[in-house]
């Protein structure tokens, strides 16, 4: 009815690179838990899930999250501390081969994908990976976004 | 203000941000978050709490769900280690399915991650809270799966953490069997004499534990015996046995838990290492048993010994001069290796002994070892890392010790010596086939993994198996005593109220999207899979819930109940935070 403000443009012009991190519940996550525990920093485009582990990403969620306006997807992985399998590194090697894949397919880079292994207490390694990768995802600059729905002006 | 989009499926979700008196709300503008999420589709009602921990914030969460009749919760506060126990119970308390329940970090994760940036961490908390609102949206109620126990537990390794945690075992009315492959109980305590701290008598202490095991007729004892195959799952394992060599008898029995005790064995020296193999150059295990076998001075190959150098962190944090040897501290042979000198230097006054060590770390109560040491005439030199001493045989049939001593200054020092003591680590013992049959996992060190260091120390990611001792690292015969003692109180937990809840996110598989082609099966070491009916069936007691079978379906039949396809990318879609207009 009233028109208060008009939508934000749709790039932004310095906006912080989203990141879209894969952690796990019981090694990594506790270890960028820690990062804040201890108030270290990264930029807040940094956003975390979860999972009970990194062997069991779909490469479409990695796909979706940069067609859903992600910049980068990181996978803090537990390397050779997973305690669920033992081939776990090379399982989630295998994950990002596929969806680096699919990303070339679809004309994207495939460095918008980056994995390392994050222990329970490696909060400083984590915070300067991710640092590290927001500075590389600026350089590459926006992804190109393919609509996910249509009819929103 | 019923909304036109209500779907016939509308959930009635309720969400609570947390102030953590401040912790959050000094950082994250928590009003701002309640206004930008309380007319997100399903939700009925937003609030906000100083600390929603607090009784009274989840008495108020309890009343929420009952009169507004929620079926949906979501929690933004701190860290789900935290409190997911907490808010389950405030949703099964108030009669709400716990797993219709989502934590949402934005302490951790937010507010204390980015103090400098109170715009950008609230719009963070926003998403969060949206991501959150969108997976719980696509959450079902699910029941824990209740499994019976056997009341009985099978200890694997017969030394002093195993006899131990027998023992603890059938004081709480358990039934043990416990199994030892060698031909008698007591693993390496039984050959050592007096031990550190206070000088008790290893092998005396084993018969004392043996004759307890023996006066408790609710314990089974194999000795000479091993694990040969396993099966069933937490609660209901079914474990055969072979007792006395191969081709001997074999058994089955069944037990609700297993607890692993399998201890470690001795760094073996290269030959050349340190001067190994030379005469006169020996292992701590093997100087220790010469001390415990002589009285008075020490006499070796016929000569007294009035030198003794002490060559420390043999096998032990190698990676400065061996880039992939052992990395970890073997923890106990510092505290030991003192102990031995007061033991010789207490026989034999003029002994001259000298410690070359990178640093000492006899820890806690036992740096009154090397106080006494010293007192008794221990001489502590401290060489480089990366420049180990060297053991050379001399003409006259004497070893030298050469040594760069960071304590006077770098100054080189050559120590003659008439024994050369290696103080060897402890290393992972072999055990292929079990570690294989168990599904141990296996840390970096290649000792056995626990969950967790802290919270879950003797767990493993198998359900009802524990790890308790020196198989899981180094350590002493105390601390391997008190990691058995809580494997026995893990134990105890499940397998005394008679049956075990397990939580009931796992693996399932949609039949009808399933194609039966088995590559699923491949992906599971947990052999949780089968295929019946040309269609993949997970067992819910075996799964252990990782998903690492998920990205391998060619059709995506398979799902990880809380992590669902749908949930994982509805949380993406709220975790993005673009605004539509």
């Amino acid at each position: 009815m009233t028109t208060i403000a008009s939508p934000a443009p749709t790039d932004g012009p310095t906006r912080d690179p989203r990141i879209l991190v894969f952690s796990t519940n019981t090694i990594s996550d506790p270890g960028i838990d820690l990062a804040g525990s201890a108030h270290m920093s990264y930029s807040p485009g940094v956003r975390v899930i979860s999972l009970p582990c990194t062997s069991g990403i779909r490469p479409s969620w990695i796909l979706h999250a940069i067609d859903a306006g992600f910049d980068g997807v990181f996978i803090a992985s537990d390397g050779d501390e997973c305690a669920f399998l033992p081939d776990c590194s090379k399982r989630a090697s295998a994950i990002i081969a596929e969806a680096q894949r699919r990303l070339r397919q679809a004309g994207e880079s495939p460095q918008r994908v980056r994995l390392a292994a994050i222990c329970s207490v490696c909060a400083e390694p984590f915070t300067k990976h991710i640092t590290g990768f927001a500075e590389a995802l600026a350089t590459l600059g926006p992804a190109q976004r393919r609509p996910v729905e249509a009819g929103v002006a | 203000m019923t909304g036109s989009s209500a779907a016939a499926n509308a959930r009635r979700i309720g969400v609570y941000v947390c102030h953590c008196g401040g912790n959050i709300s000094d950082y994250v503008d928590v009003d701002r978050v309640i206004a930008a999420v309380e007319h997100e589709p399903g939700v009925v009602v937003a609030r906000q709490a100083m600390f929603a921990c607090s009784d009274a914030t989840q008495g108020d969460i309890e009343r929420d769900i009952r009169e507004l009749e929620l079926d949906g919760l979501v929690v933004a506060s701190c860290s789900p280690k935290l409190h997911v126990t907490t808010f389950r119970g405030v949703a099964r308390r108030a009669g709400l399915n716990p797993y219709e329940y989502s934590q949402v970090n934005i302490r951790e994760q937010a507010s204390w991650i980015h103090t400098a940036d109170a715009e950008g961490t609230t719009e963070k908390a926003i998403a969060l809270v949206r991501g959150g609102i969108a997976k719980t949206g696509l959450t079902e109620p699910l029941e824990p799966i209740v499994v019976e126990t056997t009341q009985k537990a099978l200890v694997v390794g017969g030394g002093i953490a195993g006899m131990r945690a027998a023992i603890g075992l059938a004081d709480l009315g358990l039934g043990v069997f416990l199994v030892e492959r060698a031909a008698a109980l007591g693993g390496h305590v039984r050959g050592i004499g007096a031990m550190y701290p206070n000088g008790r008598d290893g092998g005396r202490l084993i018969d004392e534990l043996a004759a307890s095991i023996k006066a408790r007729p609710s314990i089974s004892v194999f000795t000479g015996a091993e694990v040969i195959e396993k099966s069933g799952s937490f609660g209901k394992f079914s474990v055969g046995l072979r007792v006395g060599g191969p081709g001997s008898e074999t058994l089955t029995v069944e037990v609700g838990s297993i607890v692993v005790t399998t201890g470690f064995e001795t760094y073996e020296p290269e030959v050349g290492e340190y001067g190994y193999g030379i005469d006169g150059v020996v292992t701590l295990p093997e100087f220790k048993a010469m001390l415990d076998a002589s009285a008075g001075p020490l006499r070796h190959a016929g000569r007294p010994v009035h030198d003794v150098a002490y060559v420390y962190c043999v096998g032990s944090r190698e990676t400065p001069t061996k880039p992939d040897g052992n990395a970890y501290c073997s923890r106990y042979c510092c505290a030991a290796t003192a102990f031995a000198s007061i033991q010789l230097g207490e026989a034999d006054p003029g002994v001259r002994q000298y410690h070359l060590h990178r640093d000492v770390r006899t820890f806690g109560k036992y740096e009154l070892l090397y106080e006494r040491s010293r007192d008794l005439g221990s001489i502590y030199l401290k060489f480089p890392d990366a420049e180990p001493p060297e053991v050379a045989l001399e003409p006259d049939g004497r070893l030298l010790v050469t040594v760069r001593d960071l304590l006077t200054g770098g100054e080189r020092v050559a120590i003659p010596a008439d024994l050369v003591v290696l103080v060897t680590a402890m290393v992972p013992r072999s055990n292929t086939e079990l570690t294989g049959l168990l599904k141990l996992p296996i840390g970096r060190d290649g000792f056995y993994n626990e969950i967790h260091p802290k919270l879950r120390p003797v767990e493993t990611t198998v359900d009802g198996v524990y790890i308790a001792g020196a198989c899981q690292g180094p350590r002493n015969s105390s601390e391997s005593v008190a990691s058995a003692l809580a494997a026995v109180t893990q134990s105890a937990v499940i397998l005394k109220k008679g049956y075990a809840e397990l939580d009931p996110l796992v693996a399932t598989v949609d039949a009808v999207a399933c194609d039966g082609c088995g590559k699923c099966l491949d992906a599971c070491p947990y052999g949780a899979i089968e295929l019946s009916a040309g269609v993949a069936t997970i067992s819910e007691t075996a799964c252990k819930g990782c998903g690492g079978c998920v990205p391998l379906c060619p059709t995506d039949a398979i799902d990880l109940r809380g992590y669902t396809n749908d949930q994982i990318t509805a949380l993406i879609d709220g975790l993005v935070g673009e605004a539509v207009a």
